[in-house]
C-alpha cells in the first residue's frame, strides 16, 4: 500500500510543467490535489517514474466572470464550488452538486481541473460541464485550445486531453435570469459515488421550456447527456404530460451495462425516477 | 529508490526542514520521521478518515497528501491541537459521553468536528453526520460521537471553555 518511487517535480508556470512532463518520455503524471491519483499509486494502479505537481501554478487559479463566461481555474477545489458566491450566483449546478462529491477532507482537496480531466463517469462535476454547456481550456505544446463539454469527454476515463497536456481553466456560460437548475442522486450512503446522478439546467419562458440541457451520471462510460429526453421538454409546457415523456425519451438515451451490483435495469428505473422528480421539482418552483 | 529532498514545513507551530523520499505520504512523514503517532494510518486510501490532520487550517487527509507537497504548509495534528487546547472541549465531551472506545478513529473524528465547527458553529444532526462520512469508526456506532459534537457545539455557541484536556485518574 505505498507507492513506488519516483521523481518529483514542482514547476511554477504552464510552460514549465508541460517541460517537465515532457522530459520524461510520457512516464510522468501530473498530480493537483492528488484525491484520485494519491490513492492509485499506493494501490500501484499507476506508477509514473515522475509526478509533476500542478498545485503551485498561479496561471491555474482564479474564479471571475469575464464577458458572460465564469473562468475557474483547474485548481479551483471541490470546496469553492460549496462556498463561492461566484459560482453560486453563475454556475449553480455545481454548488448543487458539490455537497454530493466525496467527503469534506477530500473537497478541501480535490479539484475541478483534476476532477474533470480524470473523467470518472460517477463523478459529479464532469456531469455538470455537460449539463452547464462549459470549455475547457487546455495547453499543449502548440499552444491553447478550448474543447466544448460535449466533444471533451470521449470513453472511459478518456477525454480530448492528449498525454502531457493540461487542463487550465473551466469556462462555464453565466448562468441567465431564465435558467432553472436542479441536481441530485442517488448513492447508497452519502458521500459514496452515486448509482445514478443527474443535473438539469432548463431556460424557462413562464411555465414553457425553451432550452433543456440534461446530463447523468454513472450510467455508462462517459457523463451522458440525455438528447432525447432534451427534445420533447424543448417548446413543451412542464406539466406532468411533459415530464412523463421525457421520462420515457430518456430510456432512449440510456445504455448502461450490468455489474455485478447493479443491473442494468435498475440503474435506468432510478434514472427515470430521478429525472422525474427533479423536473417536479422545477415546475414546482416556477 | 529516489533521490530525497529537503521540504520545509511548519507542523504544530514549529518550522523545520528535513530530508523525505518524494513517495512518502505526509501521514508516514509524521508518524515516521517526527513521532507523532496521533495521526493513525488506517486504509491509507482515502477511505476511513484515521489520518485527518489540518492543513492550512482545514481538515485533509495526511494519507492522500505526499509529504513534498505540503511543503511551506502549515499543519497541526491532534497533539498540536491538544497542545494549544483549540479541542479541550471536544475531548472532554468524547471523553464523558463514551464517544471512544478502542480510539483509532478519535483523532480524526476530532478533526472532522472541529473542521465542521468552524464552518458552521451549530450544525443540525443531520448536518454532523455528513461531515463525518468519509469517517469510519468500528467500535462506538457513532450515535455518540454525533452527541459529543452537538454538546460542544452548544457549548460553544453558549461561550463555555473546557479545561486543558487530561486524562482523568484511575
Ligand atoms: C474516498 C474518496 C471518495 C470520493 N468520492 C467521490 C465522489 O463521490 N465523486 C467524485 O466526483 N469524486 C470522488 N472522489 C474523487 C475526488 O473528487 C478527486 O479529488 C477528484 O476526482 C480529482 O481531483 P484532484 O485534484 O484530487 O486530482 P488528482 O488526483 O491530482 O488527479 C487526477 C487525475 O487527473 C489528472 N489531472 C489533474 N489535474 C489536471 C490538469 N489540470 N490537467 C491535466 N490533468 C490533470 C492527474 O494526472 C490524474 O490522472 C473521491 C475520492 C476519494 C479518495
Ligand atoms: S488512512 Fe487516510 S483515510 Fe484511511
Ligand atoms: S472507537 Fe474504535 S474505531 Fe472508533
Amino acid at each position: 500500500m505505498k507507492a513506488r518511487a519516483f521523481d518529483y517535480a514542482r514547476p511554477a508556470s504552464i510552460a514549465k510543467a508541460l517541460a517537465a512532463f515532457a522530459e520524461a518520455d510520457g512516464d510522468a503524471s501530473y498530480i493537483a490535489g492528488g484525491q484520485s491519483l494519491v490513492p492509485a499509486l499506493a494501490l500501484r494502479l499507476q506508477a509514473p517514474a515522475r509526478l509533476v505537481d500542478i498545485g503551485h501554478i498561479a496561471e491555474l487559479r482564479g474564479i471571475a466572470v469575464e464577458a458572460g463566461w465564469l473562468r475557474l481555474g483547474a485548481l479551483t477545489r471541490h470546496v469553492d464550488a460549496h462556498d463561492h458566491p461566484l459560482i453560486a450566483a453563475h454556475a449553480p449546478l455545481l454548488a448543487l452538486a458539490a455537497p454530493h462529491v466525496a467527503h469534506p477532507a477530500i473537497r478541501n482537496r480535490g479539484t475541478l481541473g483534476g476532477s474533470v480531466a480524470l473523467a470518472d463517469p460517477a463523478s459529479e462535476f464532469p456531469a455538470m460541464m455537460l449539463a452547464m454547456g462549459a470549455e475547457m481550456e487546455i495547453a499543449g505544446p502548440d499552444g491553447t485550445r478550448r474543447v466544448p463539454a460535449d466533444a471533451f469527454f470521449v470513453d472511459l476515463y478518456q477525454t480530448a486531453l492528449e498525454p502531457g497536456e493540461l487542463l487550465v481553466a473551466l469556462h462555464i456560460p453565466v448562468a441567465r435570469p431564465e435558467h432553472r437548475c436542479a441536481f441530485d442522486e442517488i448513492a447508497r450512503r452519502r458521500g459514496d459515488y452515486a448509482l445514478v446522478g443527474c443535473g438539469i439546467r432548463l431556460a424557462m419562458s413562464g411555465d414553457v421550456v425553451e432550452e433543456a440541457r440534461i446530463a447523468l451520471l454513472s450510467v455508462g462510460p462517459t457523463p451522458v447527456r440525455a438528447h432525447a429526453a432534451e427534445a420533447t421538454l424543448t417548446g413543451a409546457t412542464l406539466d406532468p404530460d411533459a415530464i412523463r415523456h421525457a421520462q420515457a425519451a430518456l430510456m432512449d438515451d440510456l445504455d448502461p451495462v450490468d455489474t455485478p451490483e447493479v443491473p442494468a435495469a435498475m440503474r435506468r428505473h432510478l434514472a427515470r425516477v430521478l429525472l422525474g422528480r427533479l423536473l417536479a421539482q422545477i415546475a414546482e418552483a416556477a | 529508490m529516489s533521490a530525497t529532498l529537503p521540504v520545509t514545513l511548519t507542523v504544530n507551530g514549529e518550522t523545520l526542514t528535513r530530508l523525505v523520499e518524494p513517495r512518502e505520504t505526509l501521514a508516514d512523514f509524521l508518524r515516521r520521521d517526527l513521532g507523532l503517532t496521533g495521526t493513525h494510518a488506517g486504509c491509507e486510501m482515502g477511505v476511513c478518515g484515521a489520518c485527518l490532520v489540518m492543513l492550512d487550517g482545514l481538515p485533509v487527509h495526511a494519507c492522500l497528501t505526499f509529504a513534498v507537497q505540503a511543503a511551506g504548509t502549515e499543519i497541526a495534528t491532534v497533539e498540536g491541537l491538544t497542545e494549544s487546547t483549540v479541542i479541550a472541549d471536544l475531548q472532554r465531551a468524547f471523553h464523558e459521553r463514551n464517544a471512544l472506545q478502542c480510539g483509532f478513529c478519535t483523532p480524526g473524528m476530532l478533526i472532522a468536528a472541529q473542521g465542521l465547527l468552524a464552518r458552521l458553529p451549530l450544525p443540525s444532526r443531520a448536518e454532523i453526520r455528513d461531515a463525518l462520512s468519509g469517517n469510519y469508526c468500528r467500535c462506538t456506532g457513532y450515535e455518540a460521537i454525533v452527541d459529543a459534537i452537538e454538546t460542544v457545539a452548544r457549548r460553544r455557541a453558549a461561550g463555555e471553555t473546557a479545561p486543558r484536556f487530561a486524562e482523568e485518574p484511575a
